[in-house]
């Protein structure tokens, strides 16, 4: 029964993804109905092919690799509440790919900053572990990542700050405050391998997690490989949230909110919320990467901000929840 | 014991020791497939930490656990798993699964990269059945009350068709009926040549259930032998520190305890 819902679910997501595209691609300063476009004189088709094309297939990538992060790591931290953008993975991603401004290191190619910011990411999943415990509990997850979140903010703003850079204020709010706004087709050239081979690696986990349900122990005595499982989801995040954090920014909540949003319909086994947490996630960027370029402002409004907006009243709906479900 | 001795789990001079305590030292036990086993002691007696050495989850600092002749250690975990099922003690359940999900969990060390193979589904069915569970399938597992939940306990281990079943204290918690339920489970599964391994804090239920008793104090085996003969008084008054001996019931002996020794 589940199973069947499961498919009519992703079926769902991609034709509700196939229409956001469409509709991606018509939405902006100009609105371009795409069947009132002419040949291939008409001047729009540049704004369509360099512009619209690439910001809805990153969008697209960066939230199928946010919305995957965040029902893989709620999955192996039996935590609901873990995302990467909460736990400070993304800002972790960040940090990594500031230092390679700081040293000078990203001239000429974006390689060396994805790859940085990747090692960011991994790392960030790796000190979370570390410091939580692969046991760990909603509260020392959450506590761990607020660490986290913290000195990768504050190393970015440093890093910035002591760089010979004039626009380094600016800077900082590229990094931190992630947006989908004029990138080119060379971002999703980027980004694109790094974030299908993450997600594929965070596939591969859903037995694992399923068996993770009964706890450490437990999945062990299924015969279960805690540390295979442990290395696939940090590599695997790294490589996602790395790759969308290097050309977009930090973009949270996304990885929180729709595992959630899912559950209601597949219900709670973990591998059953991975690829429609994927789909999903690249529904509801892209729907906010769309709802904030209609921003009436010469400046259109940073897609995170909006999920920030977004995102932060739901985190205090689930806290509210959970302390309920505790009472 | 009877059977094959080459088809047995063994314990070979065992000792274990966390943080500079020894929880076991030097336990050498053998157990024999179709039978059930309890373990009993008082707490701290290192009964769990047997039981998870015994199903290759713990690395002794000395000696080694041999499965059917083979080190249990050297095993992949997936052949390991495949073998023995383990319950843990006290279980956590993270997500809320229906229960055929849950059940189908312990199937994880035969399930390939193609997900669900008709053998699976027959043993999570088979599993069901004899727990009498199949009219509960699509129910939430958190919403069981604790016998049934003891009994969905059973049935995951039951799905790996392991040969051997370890369980710590699946008797804990339940109420008098669900624990003879849950008993009878474990006999069921002994009698079709599984081997069992339980702890049990119950020694009634323990003398009811087990076709062997191991008592154990202070990470050693003080004593090891079919019910009635394990559990003599004296074994008793140096476990427990209590004065205890048995009567006869109506449906077997029956545990009479006098006194707590040493107070009064």
């Amino acid at each position: 029964m589940k199973r069947a819902s499961g498919i009519r679910l992703e079926l769902g997501l991609m034709a509700l993804l196939a229409a956001l595209s469409a509709l991606s691609i018509c939405a902006g300063r100009v609105w371009i109905p795409l069947t009132h476009l002419g040949g291939e004189n008409d001047p729009r088709w540049l704004i369509i092919t360099a512009l619209r094309i690439p910001r809805t297939l990153l969008g697209i990538l960066v939230g199928a690799a946010l919305g995957l992060s965040g029902a893989s790591l709620q999955g192996y931290t039996r935590n609901p509440l873990a995302d990467p953008g909460v736990l400070g993975v993304s800002a972790m991603a960040a940090l990594g790919a500031v230092l390679t401004l700081y040293l000078n290191l990203a001239l000429g190619s974006p390689w060396i900053l994805t790859a940085f910011a990747m090692g960011g990411a991994a790392v960030g999943v790796t000190l979370l572990i570390l410091i939580a415990g692969p046991a760990g509990d909603a509260v020392s997850f959450l506590l761990a990542g607020v660490i986290l979140s913290s000195i990768a903010s504050a190393g970015v703003a440093l890093a910035l700050g002591l760089a010979p850079n004039p626009w380094a204020s600016s800077e900082i709010t590229t990094w931190l405050m992630g947006s989908l706004a004029d990138r080119s087709i060379v971002e999703v050239q980027t980004a694109a391998p790094f974030i299908l081979l993450g997600g594929a690696l965070l596939l591969t986990t859903g037995p694992a997690l399923d068996a993770l349900t009964l706890g450490e122990t437990g999945a062990r005595a299924l015969g279960v490989s805690l540390r295979r499982t442990q290395t696939s989801i940090a590599v695997g995040v790294g490589l996602a949230c790395g790759a969308a954090v290097a050309v977009t920014g930090v973009i949270g909540f996304v990885g929180l909110i729709v595992p959630h949003a899912v559950r209601q319909f597949v219900g709670e086994r973990p591998s059953r919320l991975l690829i429609p947490s994927a789909l999903a996630g690249a529904d509801l960027l892209l729907a906010a990467d769309i709802l904030v370029r209609a921003t009436p402002h010469a400046n259109e409004v940073h897609v995170s901000v909006a999920m920030a907006a977004l995102g932060a009243p739901f985190f205090l709906g689930l806290l509210i929840a959970m302390r309920r479900k505790l009472a | 014991m009877t059977g094959n001795a080459s088809r047995y789990l063994r314990a070979q001079d065992v000792s274990v020791s966390l943080g500079g305590r020894d929880i076991l030292s030097h336990v050498s036990l053998a157990f024999a497939p179709g039978q059930v086993t309890a373990i009993v002691g008082p707490n701290g007696a290192g009964k769990s930490t047997l039981l998870t050495s015994l199903v290759g989850l713990r690395a002794p600092g000395h000696g080694q656990v041999v499965l059917e002749g083979s080190a249990i250690l050297a095993m992949s975990a997936r052949e390991r798993a495949r073998r023995i099922a383990y319950l843990p003690q006290t279980p956590e359940i993270a997500w809320g699964l229906d229960v055929r999900t849950f059940v189908r969990l312990g199937r994880t060390a035969h399930t390939g990269v193609f997900g669900e193979s008709a053998a699976d589904a027959f043993a999570v069915d088979a599993a069901l059945a004899s727990t009498g569970l199949s009219g509960f399938a699509a129910r939430d597992i958190r919403t069981l009350s604790g016998g049934e939940r003891a009994r969905a306990h059973i049935a995951r281990a039951l799905a790996g068709e392991p040969d051997w079943l370890v369980a710590d204290e699946p008797l804990t918690g339940l109420d008098l009926g669900h624990q003879l339920d849950a008993a009878d489970l474990l006999k069921g599964a002994a009698a079709r040549g599984m081997g069992v391994v339980v702890s049990v804090h119950d020694l009634g239920f323990a003398v009811r259930a087990a076709d062997r008793i191991v008592v154990m104090m202070e990470g050693q085996i003080l004593s090891d032998g079919a019910p009635a003969e394990a559990l003599t008084a004296e074994v008793l008054a140096k476990a427990y520190a209590v004065d205890a001996h048995w009567v006869a019931g109506q449906s077997g002996p029956l545990l009479d305890v006098i006194a707590r020794r040493g107070l009064s």
